[in-house]
C-alpha cells in the first residue's frame, strides 16, 4: 500500500488521461512569485458573495486570503499596514453596498478610512492598486471573481512589495557595525584570557 | 561615591529638548545628583567614551538615552552603554517612536544628502563634495566620520530597551517619578512604559465637551483659526491627537490651548498610533457621498506629518517603501 492510499487519499494526477498536463501544474512553478492578497469580507453581503462565487464553482485567482470580519467598518487601518508589513502583496477590503450595511453606518467608516488610508499610502510610496475598497453584495457571487481577478492581474504588474524582505535589506546596514563590534569583543576578550 | 548608584545620560539623534528637561527638574535635581553619580552626561559634563570603555560591565545602575539613531557612531556608543549598563531607558519621543527626525524616513538617503550638500537655495558647492566616511588629511594623516544611515530608527530597534520614558520633551514630574522608582528599586516590569496607560483624553479638561458623534464637516489648522478656550479640540474640527496618545503629560498643550500632537506615543494596546489616529479621525469625519468626503478630508494635508509626526519610525510600513533594496545600503560601518 502507498502512502496516499494508507490515508485514503488519491494521489493528485500529474497528467491526464490523455497524457496531457494539467495547467494549474504546468503553469504554476514552486518558486514562482505569486501575488498574495489579503481580503478582509464583511460577514453580511461580501463574504456571503464569496460563499456563493465557491457554491456556484467560479473560477478565480487563488491568490486571495479571506478573513471574515463582522463589518468593513471593523477593518482598523492597524490591520492593513500590518498585512503589508507581514508580506501582502496587496490588500482588498469588501463590504456592504451604501445603505446596505448591517450596522448601519460600518461601511461609510469604512469608505472614509479608506479614502485617507489611500492617501497615507500613497505618501509612502506604495502603489494605488494594492489597496482596494469593494462594495458587493451577497447576491454578486460574480463581482467577488471578478474583483479578485482583476486585483490579482494589477498586483502582478506591480511585482512583489516584500516589505519583509525590504526591512531585513535596510537592517543589514545596522547589522554589519553589530557584527564587527562583537568579533572586536571576541579579539580582546581572548587577549585578555591569553 | 563608589556607593551611589552610576547613572549615564546620552543623546542621539535629537535636539538638546531632553537634556533640557533634566535641567526643568529645578531644585530637585539637587537632590537626584547628590543621590547618584553620574558618569556620563555629554550636555554638561567632560566624561569621554573611553571612561565609559573602562568601567566594568553593567557597572552603571541606569544609562537614560535620549535621540533616535540616524548614524554608526550613535549605534556604536547606545551598544556600549547597552553593555555597561544595568537599565536603559529610552528617554523622550525620538528615542521610543523616532520622533520630529524620523519623519525624514519619507525620503531615502540619497535624496536627503543630494539636497543638503548640493541642491538647497543656501548651498554653494560646485565640486559637489560630500563628507566621505574616511578621508586623507594634509599631512597624511586618515579622518574618520560616522556613517549616515539609511533610515532613522527608534532605541529599542537597535539595542534592547527596559523602560520607556515618552515625551517631547518627558515632563519633570515622570522624569522625577522614574528616577524616584530606580534609586528605590521599585520598578514595573521590564518593558514598560513609564507613564499611565490611558488615552490623553482621560485626563483632558475638555473630555466633558466631547459630543457621542464628532461628525467633523470641516478640519482647521491651528494657524488659520480661533480655538475656542473650553471646547472639545476635535469638536472644533482641529486634529487632537488625544484618544490615539497616552497621557501622563496632564495635557499641557491643550491647556495651552492647542491641539495635542502625540509626542507620548501609542497606548500599550495600539500597535501604530498614526494609523489609529488616522481611523479615528476617517470615521469621526461627516459624510457620505464621495465628493463630500473629499472635501472633508482635503482639510488634512499632510497626513503623514499629522499622524505620525512623532512616530513614523514605528510605522508599521517603516518609512518609504520604494527605497531601492540593496542600493547604499550595505555601506562599510
Amino acid at each position: 500500500m502507498t502512502k496516499e492510499q494508507k490515508r485514503g487519499g488519491v494521489p493528485l494526477p500529474l497528467t491526464h488521461v490523455d497524457g496531457t498536463v494539467p495547467t494549474l501544474i504546468k503553469t504554476r512553478k514552486r518558486d514562482e512569485w505569486q501575488p498574495r492578497i489579503v481580503a478582509f469580507f464583511c460577514n453580511w453581503c461580501t463574504y456571503t458573495a464569496a460563499d456563493l462565487a465557491g457554491v456556484s464553482r467560479m473560477k478565480y485567482a487563488p491568490n486571495a486570503r479571506v478573513i471574515r470580519v463582522m463589518c468593513s467598518g471593523r477593518v482598523d487601518p492597524q490591520f492593513i499596514l500590518e498585512a503589508f508589513a507581514k508580506g501582502a502583496d496587496g490588500v482588498l477590503m469588501g463590504g456592504c453596498h451604501p445603505g446596505d450595511c448591517h450596522y448601519s453606518e460600518g461601511n461609510y467608516k469604512a469608505l472614509r478610512r479608506a479614502k485617507l488610508l489611500k492617501r497615507f499610502l500613497k505618501d509612502m510610496c506604495v502603489e494605488e492598486d494594492r489597496f482596494r475598497l469593494e462594495w458587493i453584495s451577497g447576491a454578486e457571487g460574480e463581482k467577488v471573481k471578478l474583483v479578485i481577478d482583476e486585483m490579482v492581474e494589477k498586483v502582478r504588474k506591480l511585482g512583489p512589495l516584500n516589505l519583509p524582505g525590504r526591512f531585513a535589506d535596510w537592517d543589514s546596514e545596522i547589522s554589519v557595525l553589530e557584527e564587527k563590534i562583537c568579533a572586536k569583543e571576541e579579539k580582546e576578550g581572548a587577549a585578555h584570557h591569553g | 561615591m563608589a556607593d551611589k548608584p552610576k547613572i549615564a545620560f546620552y543623546w542621539c539623534a535629537s535636539c538638546g529638548g531632553c537634556e533640557e528637561a533634566v535641567v526643568d527638574l529645578a531644585e530637585d535635581i539637587l537632590s537626584v545628583v547628590s543621590a547618584v553619580d553620574i558618569v556620563l552626561w555629554p550636555v554638561a559634563m567632560d566624561f569621554k567614551k573611553a571612561d565609559i570603555e573602562a568601567m566594568p560591565d553593567g557597572s552603571i545602575a541606569a544609562s537614560l538615552i535620549n535621540g533616535a539613531i540616524r548614524t554608526s557612531e550613535q549605534e556604536e556608543f547606545v551598544r556600549l552603554l547597552r553593555k555597561k549598563s544595568g537599565a536603559v531607558i529610552s528617554f523622550g519621543s525620538c528615542a521610543c517612536t523616532g520622533g520630529i527626525p524620523s519623519l525624514a524616513n519619507q525620503f531615502e538617503k540619497e535624496r536627503i544628502l543630494s539636497y543638503v550638500y548640493e541642491q538647497a537655495p543656501s548651498v554653494i558647492n560646485e565640486l559637489k563634495t560630500r563628507p566621505q566616511l574616511e578621508s586623507k588629511g594634509d599631512e597624511g594623516h586618515s579622518l574618520e566620520l560616522p556613517a549616515f544611515r539609511e533610515m532613522v530608527r527608534p532605541l529599542d530597534e537597535v539595542i534592547k530597551v527596559d523602560y520607556y520614558l515618552p515625551g517631547c520633551p518627558p515632563t519633570p514630574k515622570l522624569i522625577k517619578e522614574a528616577v524616584t522608582a530606580l534609586l528605590t528599586g521599585k520598578l514595573p516590569p521590564a518593558g514598560s512604559t513609564l507613564a499611565p496607560d490611558t488615552a490623553l483624553c482621560e485626563e483632558c479638561p475638555r473630555k466633558d465637551s466631547k459630543p457621542a458623534d464628532l461628525a467633523i464637516s470641516e478640519f482647521k489648522m491651528p494657524s488659520g483659526a480661533v480655538i475656542d478656550p473650553e471646547k472639545c479640540m476635535l469638536a472644533q474640527g482641529f486634529i487632537c491627537m488625544g484618544p490615539a496618545t497616552r497621557g501622563g503629560c496632564e495635557a499641557l498643550c491643550i491647556k495651552g490651548n492647542m491641539p495635542c500632537t502625540g509626542c507620548f506615543g501609542p497606548t500599550s494596546r495600539v500597535k501604530d498610533q498614526g494609523a489609529k489616529m488616522l481611523s479615528c479621525v476617517a470615521s469621526s469625519a461627516a459624510g457620505k457621498e464621495d465628493a463630500e468626503i473629499d472635501k472633508t478630508l482635503a482639510g488634512i494635508p499632510d497626513p503623514v506629518g499629522t499622524f505620525y509626526r512623532y512616530g513614523l519610525a514605528k510605522c508599521r510600513l517603516r518609512g518609504k517603501a520604494d527605497r531601492v533594496p540593496g542600493k547604499g545600503v550595505r555601506q562599510k560601518a
